[in-house]
């Protein structure tokens, strides 16, 4: 950082070309060894991003490999995982944007598990068609976020107490809705297929392929119009490493996905289960929509200082309902994904730990839960984080209160590099 | 003299019961900075705020380009190309430089994606042509940079709507020296490029310098309206501290009743 006074001559700025010091970081290619110090910079600075998940991924990984070897790299379990992690993903996805604004919506996971329970009526006891149950269940979502939201931004009921209450009171209407004891099951091949079924490993192996030649071509694309105007862009090399790495890792698990894992001589099974899809899916979208669009930048621009948004112009309260819509209508989708994994929606469902794990996901993956910070991917790679801790440990089969002990101590660490990398991030300004 | 770009012609304002601004007339003329002076409470960032749109004028008319105009929101305001530098700046920590500055009123293609790079370069032509030079990068988030670069970056956003009056509220008050240097400099750039200037400050000295005219403000009264060169230190802390200096100020009965 410099510091220096500015020494102009009098004459002001007429006339002075620029020197080469002035935006010097701006101009042409870093070369990969300067990629690397800014990087090097930017985590001591606090600016960590999902590099504690994924190392934590790869040591969860290892050590899982290592104590159940038959079981947790089996295609059929990694298969599972990806499934559990599914569901984790979208409730964490959906609440990055409460998260970002620095506000929190503790009814999420109910709130999924009541959305799905609309569906699954709406399925088993009214006989509707998949599509217009979803919808319902969309619906139901999207309403609940719209109260909550009112509640926070127009009357200023702190997003924590709203939802707190909305926490119990859903529940309760969940309970009224399937009965107490009761459950609903779900039965619809198409909903059932999202968890239970795979995409057919050529159409996999298709779309995988087209995803990334996609994303390939749009990182050159965008590397080209940068160089064309001579303004700052990472060194290719640094692309070709993120994309080779990006490109393996998918095509790996593609490679074990397409592997029969079916226990059973008379039966196969292979291919990508279609809730990564819709992961996936559901990434693209919400990371084009936070990341290239106005309304995403106003976004973090409320999380980073309320009052200056406000005073850019920026609908400051209009913005706050949208999160919280968006947060239940995820939740909506997750509670979905989830129902269709178990095969029944019940009254506790999207209860329990669904919400912190979900939380545990987002903070996990990079974002503060002091707002402000925080990428849409955070709630993908954290939620395979917490899929893992949870599938590894039911490998493991240890006795219930270790599971729930070790997962709050994860929560509880990850909120703690958070909290202490916001610190290194106001003491050294990056 | 030139016409006035922005004239204030008995502007009242209360809030309440308080009257906070009485009669004010106020002139800021195109290529001049014109310095807001008062004691705190004065009324200085209320006039501020009323000429931004912030706040409406119980009464008064207001001329733009010897046009008469209706200001009643911060939008009007920025239409008619006046901007203002506030005293808590309102940048965006968790933002960069081009992020704050077009913060509101991004650039996009198509309407839907935003323009990064239309935005960036002229994030970057907009600061060089402030001869601001000691920014590393455009792309480098507020938080990393210094109290004068942020004011720099602050000012530049105000500059980069073609906007023709600027006013500044207290832009120095949280500077050290060199930054404070830096910022006055960049004032006195503004107004040679062509834009009426209003600053504020405690500053006496930095006013002397840097502005062509100086208006007092005394509890909300304008105590006098003269050119710089035509005044001295003592004389101007005589009418911020008593609302007259000799015998130009308010009447001492006028004085005495608002006070
Ligand atoms: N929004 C408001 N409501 C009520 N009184 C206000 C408001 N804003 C300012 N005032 C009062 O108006 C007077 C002038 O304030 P201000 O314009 O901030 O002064 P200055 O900027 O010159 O220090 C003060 O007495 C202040 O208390
Ligand atoms: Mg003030």
């Amino acid at each position: 950082m410099t510091t220096t006074p500015e020494t102009t001559d009098p004459s002001g700025s007429s006339g002075t070309s620029l020197a080469a010091a002035d935006f010097a970081n701006d101009r042409a290619s870093a070369s990969l060894g300067e990629a690397f110090r800014d990087w090097r910079d930017r985590i001591r600075g606090g600016d960590m991003g999902a590099l504690p998940a994924v190392l934590g991924l790869i040591v969860l990984a290892i050590v899982f490999s290592i104590l159940r070897p038959q079981t947790f790299t089996s295609e059929l379990n990694i298969a599972n995982l990806l499934t559990q992690a599914a569901s984790i993903s979208v409730l964490a996805m959906g609440l990055i944007p409460v998260l970002l604004l620095g506000d929190i919506d503790l009814s999420a996971g109910v709130a999924g598990g009541m959305s799905a329970g609309f569906t699954a009526v709406a399925i088993d006891r009214s006989g509707q068609h998949w599509t217009l149950a979803v919808l319902i269940g969309l619906a139901v979502g999207a309403l609940v976020g719209l109260v909550i939201g009112l509640l926070v931004s127009r009357l200023g009921i702190p997003s924590f107490v709203v939802t707190l209450a909305f926490f119990l009171g859903l529940q309760g209407v969940t309970l009224r809705l399937i009965g107490m004891g009761g459950t609903v099951p779900v039965r619809d091949e198409v909903l059932r297929a999202i968890t239970i079924k795979s995409m057919p490993v050529l159409a996999g192996w298709i779309v995988v392929v087209g995803l990334l030649a996609a994303y390939g071509a749009l990182m050159v694309v965008r590397q080209r119009r940068l160089a064309q105007r001579n303004l700052q862009r990472p060194p290719n090399a640094l692309l070709a490493v993120k994309f080779a790495s990006l490109a393996v890792i998918v095509l790996a698990f593609t490679a074990v996905l397409s592997q029969n894992r079916s226990r059973s001589a008379a039966l196969e099974i292979a291919g990508i289960p279609y809730a990564v899809f819709i992961v996936i899916a559901l990434l693209v979208f919400w990371t084009f929509v936070f990341g290239r669009t106005a309304y995403g930048r106003h976004m973090y621009a409320i999380g980073g200082n309320r009052e200056a948004a406000r005073r850019a112009g920026i609908n400051v309260t209009r913005l706050r309902i949208s999160a919280f819509v968006i947060c239940s209508m995820m939740a909506a989708i997750s509670g979905i994904i989830s129902s269709s994994y178990t095969g029944s929606v019940a009254p506790g469902s999207g209860g329990g730990n669904t919400l912190l794990y979900a939380v545990g996901a987002a903070v996990i993956g990079g974002t503060s839960l002091f707002g402000g910070k925080g990428l849409i991917r955070d709630g993908v790679i954290g939620g395979l984080v917490i899929a893992t801790i949870d599938n590894g440990l039911g490998l493991l089969n240890q006795a219930a209160y270790i599971n729930y002990i070790i997962t709050g101590s994860v929560l509880l660490l990850a909120a703690s590099v958070d909290a202490i990398s916001r610190r290194r991030r106001s003491a050294t300004g990056t | 003299m030139t016409d006035p770009l922005l004239e204030l012609r008995s502007v009242n304002k209360s809030f309440g019961p308080v009257q906070v601004l009485h009669d004010v007339d106020f002139r800021v003329y195109p290529g001049q900075v014109t310095a807001l002076v008062g004691d705190n409470g004065a009324g200085k960032s209320t006039l501020v705020k009323t000429i931004a749109g912030i706040y409406r004028a119980d009464s008064g008319d207001f001329a733009f380009d010897g046009k008469p105009v209706t200001i009643h929101s911060p939008k009007e305001a920025a239409d008619l190309g006046i901007e203002v530098v506030y005293q808590d700046l309102a940048l965006c920590d968790n933002l960069d430089i081009v992020q704050n500055m077009f913060l509101g009123r991004e650039a996009t293609s198509g309407g839907v994606v935003l323009d990064e790079l239309t935005m960036e370069e002229r994030a970057r032509t907009t600061l060089a042509s402030l001869s601001v030079r000691t920014v590393k990068s455009v792309r480098q988030s507020v938080a990393s940079l210094s109290g004068g670069q942020r004011q720099t970056v602050a000012i530049a956003k105000a500059v980069l709507w073609n906007s023709r009056v600027v006013l500044l509220d207290e832009p120095t008050a949280a500077l050290g020296v060199a930054q404070t240097r830096q910022v006055l400099d960049l004032v006195r750039r503004l107004a040679d490029a062509g834009l009426g200037v209003v600053l504020i400050s405690h500053n006496m000295v930095d006013v002397l310098e840097v502005s062509d005219r100086i208006t007092a403000l005394y509890l909300g009264r304008v105590a006098a309206d003269l050119p710089a060169k035509e005044s001295n230190l003592s004389q101007i802390v005589e009418l911020i501290t008593a609302g007259r200096s000799g015998d130009i100020g308010i009447p001492a009965a006028t004085a005495a009743e608002s006070a």
